[in-house]
């Protein structure tokens, strides 16, 4: 019984260095927010554990 | 002559109290937010959270200048704007407050030699109430609570947590993670109320005996509940309420969400940077305390309402993102700001700002 989140229109963006996957954006119980790829951060582990639930679905970058 | 403390290292006279913002003086989200109860949120307070689960009730949560005196000015005001008088047995609402393990390790928990803990409060509302405090393990999946009662006056409430000391297998990670909860239970359905409130000693989690023999906050709109003064500390005696400077206070916040905001200036300078790219600025975000983790950026939700500035005029962003690039683990945050357009130029430097409103606002948020 962790927080209820609400996760939606997640995206991934790409370094303008590397070009590889390097953040999410996306609507978090109504917060607009770009997410660092940390599982320390607690955003990023919810959208790991919605993704591995099948809930959501991260699409690709431009 | 004076005696020595025999717990001095686990609760010391300066920084036992383990709760921050307990005094509930700093607010950097916002002071007051109504509806809130569809799902969790830190709205107000910081490090405060009203977590909830499948209910109608709703409430407002304000930061409110009606605290006990020589305690603190300030209080947490919950109001019930919507009541639920019909309690689905999934139905929960509660404030709390969550801890690192790291910042635990004088409790000792789960091994010879742990401690008691004592968590002291400040509550009133605006009927007898009985709600429940609880200190839940998350490391370990233990819990215990106990009950306490509100009048219309401020009361001090002093309750003690034995020590858990089990088999040794269950103390606090000494980590960055989330180790332990203070959750005061303000409502709950039959899932949690449903068998024999769990209140003698830590014991594995059974959601059914967390909340037994609560009121529900959400019976009447004419609710309210207010709370501040809180304090855990390692040992068995409730010391006084710990006060602490603002500076301190903020510092200790800002670890888990910091906040520039346009107040100031409705072009608010939030970094600077370069373009990289005629459609990509490059920009850092420096953090005003280092971070407990990589923080997410926080914005609001119109991405118009920021922009570069550059050669003497703005450029509205079209998007904002983090750039896994710059150091986002003590120092800064690195952020992509594109422009679909290609208005920028390569090579020119810039400001990443507020474009033209005092809403904007630039928040890292590394919450627990």
């Amino acid at each position: 019984m962790d927080r209820s989140m609400t996760i939606t229109n997640a995206k991934y963006n790409t370094s303008s260095l590397t070009n590889e996957n390097c953040s999410i954006n996306c609507v978090a119980n109504g917060q607009t927010v770009s997410v660092p790829l940390d599982p320390d951060n607690t955003y990023y582990a919810e959208i790991l554990r919605q993704v591995a639930d099948g809930t959501i679905t991260i699409e690709d970058a431009d | 002559m004076t005696k020595a403390r025999t717990n001095a290292s686990a609760s010391p006279a300066v920084g036992r109290n383990i709760v921050i913002n307990g005094a509930m003086n700093v607010a950097q989200r916002a002071t007051s937010v109504t509806g809130i109860g569809a799902s969790a949120t830190f709205a107000t307070v910081d490090r405060w959270e009203i977590n909830t689960s499948n209910t109608a009730g709703r409430l407002t949560m304000s930061q409110t200048a009606d605290g006990p005196n020589g305690i603190s000015a300030n209080c947490i005001k919950l109001d019930c704007t919507t009541a639920d008088a019909s309690i689905a047995a999934n139905e929960f609402t509660q404030c709390r407050t969550m801890f690192e393990g790291q910042n635990l390790q004088r409790i000792g928990k789960g091994v010879a030699g742990a401690q008691q803990v004592t968590v002291s409060f400040y509550v009133k509302a605006s009927a007898i109430f009985t709600f429940g405090c609880e200190l839940f393990d998350k490391d370990n999946n233990r819990q215990i609570t106990k009950l306490f009662a509100t009048t219309t006056d401020w009361v001090r409430h002093e309750i003690t947590f034995p020590a858990d000391v089990d088999d040794g297998s269950s103390p606090f990670a000494d980590d960055n993670a989330e180790s332990l909860r203070l959750i005061f239970w303000l409502h709950a359905g039959s899932n949690f109320t449903g068998g024999t409130l769990n209140t003698a000693a830590f014991n594995n989690r059974t959601d059914a005996n967390r909340a037994v023999g609560i009121s529900s906050f959400y019976s009447n709109t004419a609710n309210n509940f207010f709370l501040t003064g809180v304090q855990m500390e390692v040992g068995p005696v409730a010391t006084e309420f710990e006060q602490e400077q603002i500076s301190t206070t903020l510092s200790k916040c800002q670890r888990y969400y910091q906040k520039q905001i346009a107040t100031g200036s409705a072009f608010e300078r939030f970094g600077n940077g370069f373009a990289n790219t005629t459609g990509n600025f490059n920009t850092i975000i420096p953090m005003q305390v280092p971070m407990r983790a990589t923080p997410a950026i926080e914005t609001t939700g119109t991405v118009g309402n920021y922009g570069v500035y550059h050669a003497n005029a703005v450029t509205a962003a079209t998007g904002i993102a983090i750039d896994g690039n710059a150091d986002g683990n003590g120092k800064q945050v690195g952020l992509n700001i594109a422009d679909s357009n290609s208005g920028f130029t390569v090579g020119r430097s810039g400001m990443f700002i507020a474009n033209n409103t005092v809403a904007a606002f630039i928040a890292l948020s590394a919450e627990l």
